[in-house]
């Protein structure tokens, strides 16, 4: 269903992609690992379009998503949902005004239909109790169940996750992790998650791939990664340092990674 | 050899950057133009561009005609012309101070925040998650606010125009002595509709102009909070230099 091919991508002359390929099958979630400023947001962006890269493509069923813009390319990403770092949340809406928004710009909804949708979705992330909370009133984690409601709200084919448990506790960061898997039981979406829980996110993916150095260093079940002999691999998931092994020159700040590289 | 090499670099980058900002502006007229309208966003901006700084207008405009009615009166009193003093205050506020000192006192209260309101978006990747629902930010952030200046302006431009006359006035009339009658009825001799006109494009350019700048710098604003810091400064000086020389360029050509 995606298809990342020898995407290339460099920040004011800093080459964060080498060449990146891999894909993903319908209806399977891949997990994105890798030292922090390697490039996973980036990837991520890539895949929705909203970056584009230097040399390579981006296939969504087929279709070249970096080929395509206007109406076309938002027809395509209304089948995706992306939960942002930080949520992404609308700062001036309340949690229920938040994700209602896409129905109300995207659909002729009435009032009731919405209303009932959105009460609905944020039944499913229980956050009901919350819905006349502003941004600034609710926890992280609460943050991010509502980021992932406001996606939810309109069914998405395809989600997206950048580092959804980055800044929860770990029970807060276990929740979210368990509704993303319950979610992906009821609705069957195809996904990407990056994250550095990886014991937690192995068990809800049913494929990893490693970015080291700006390639994908290796993909496989989260089983034979765990297995793996590459020393890269190995150091990464056991969180051990050595200097012998292979790292890479130089890294980018979380900034300038994130960043669509607008300068 | 390397200077002319840097100097091209430097125009290259300098053009390039005129056409990123030409066709920004382009791209907002053409959502403009193009349904959906986002009506009651641009009613939002309406309210915070022209109503919440209504007062901060009435203020300048009244102290602005009370500055031009005392340097006025003594000015015009030395060539025993005090009594077109109406005439010299109404004509320097409606074609020239009206437009400009509006639209530079807009731009310091309602450019500033507009740009810092879109950078913030930006940063904390609202913007992206707006293109990530299918929609198009311009329709949003950029529209309602081109629209708003639009006007916005004009009419907080008459406000100060009205109220900079009255404190011509209050100064020239109650304070120095000049007859209400002479403040005014000679002001119907000397202002025809050119003048009103004028002041009417200069604020309708200028609402453009703040609102194109302080969206473009927030839209485009650099990493984090140093970042939008940077773009909410230079959004104020691109904007003040902007409105100054395009009053220069209009005046050359309407008058």
């Amino acid at each position: 269903m995606i298809r990342i091919e020898d995407i290339h991508k460099a920040f004011n002359g800093f080459q964060v992609l080498k060449g990146v390929s891999c894909d993903v099958d319908r209806g399977e979630i891949l997990a994105l690992i890798g030292g922090s400023g390697h490039g996973k947001s980036v990837i991520l962006k890539h895949v929705v379009g909203l970056l584009k890269p230097d040399r390579g493509h981006v296939f969504i069923d087929g279709k070249d998503i970096c080929q395509i813009k206007g109406t076309e390319l938002e027809e395509m990403r209304s089948r995706f949902g992306f939960l942002f770092q930080g949520g992404a949340l609308f700062s001036s809406l309340t949690v229920f005004q938040n994700v209602a928004f896409p129905l109300r710009e995207k659909t002729r909804w009435h009032d009731e239909q919405i209303r009932e949708r959105v009460l609905a979705v944020l039944d499913q992330v229980g956050l009901r109790e919350a819905q006349d909370k502003f941004p600034a009133e609710i926890s992280g984690g609460m943050i991010k169940r509502t980021a992932l409601a406001r996606f939810l709200v309109r069914t998405p084919e395809i989600m997206l996750f950048d580092e959804p448990t980055t800044g929860l506790d770990p029970v807060i960061a276990q929740t979210i992790l368990d509704l993303i898997k319950s979610l992906h039981k009821d609705l069957g979406f195809t996904g990407m998650i990056v994250s550095h829980e990886l014991s937690r996110v192995f068990q809800i993916v049913q494929k990893v791939a490693m970015l080291h150095d700006g390639v994908i260093r290796t993909v496989g079940t989260p089983e034979e990664i765990m297995a793996s002999k590459d020393p890269v691999v190995q150091q990464f998931i056991s969180g051990t340092i050595d200097w012998t092994v292979g790292h890479p020159s130089s890294e980018l700040t979380h900034e300038e990674v994130t960043n669509r590289g607008k300068q | 050899m390397e200077l002319i090499r840097k100097l091209g670099v430097l125009t290259l980058s300098g053009l390039r950057k005129m056409g990123e900002i030409g066709l920004f502006l382009f791209r907002a007229f053409l959502c403009a133009i193009t349904p959906p309208l986002k009506v009651s966003w641009v009613l939002k901006q309406i309210q915070f561009i022209g109503f919440q700084s209504t007062l901060l207008i009435v203020l300048t405009g009244a102290f602005s005609g009370m500055v031009l009615g005392l340097q006025g009166f003594y000015t015009l009193n030395r060539f025993g012309s005090a009594a077109l003093l109406g005439p010299m205050v109404a004509l320097s506020l409606i074609r020239e101070l009206g437009p400009v000192l509006s639209a530079l006192m807009v731009t310091g209260r309602a450019g500033s925040a507009m740009t810092a309101e879109i950078g913030i978006m930006r940063i904390s990747e609202q913007i992206d998650a707006i293109e990530m629902m299918g929609l198009n930010p311009f329709r949003y952030l950029v529209v309602p606010k081109l629209l708003a200046g639009l006007i916005a302006l004009p009419l907080l431009t008459a406000i100060f125009d009205v109220v900079g006359i009255f404190g011509g006035y209050l100064v020239g009339g109650k304070m120095l002595g000049l007859g209400e009658g002479t403040y005014f009825g000679e002001m119907a001799n000397y202002i025809d509709l050119q003048d009103v006109m004028g002041g009417i494009y200069k604020s309708l350019t200028f609402g453009v102009v703040i609102t194109w700048i302080s969206s473009y710098k927030g839209f485009y604003s650099g990493f984090g909070p140093e970042g939008v810091s940077k773009a909410t400064t230079q959004a104020v000086v691109l904007s003040s230099v902007l409105i100054l020389f395009s009053d220069y360029i209009l005046t050359s050509f309407l008058f």
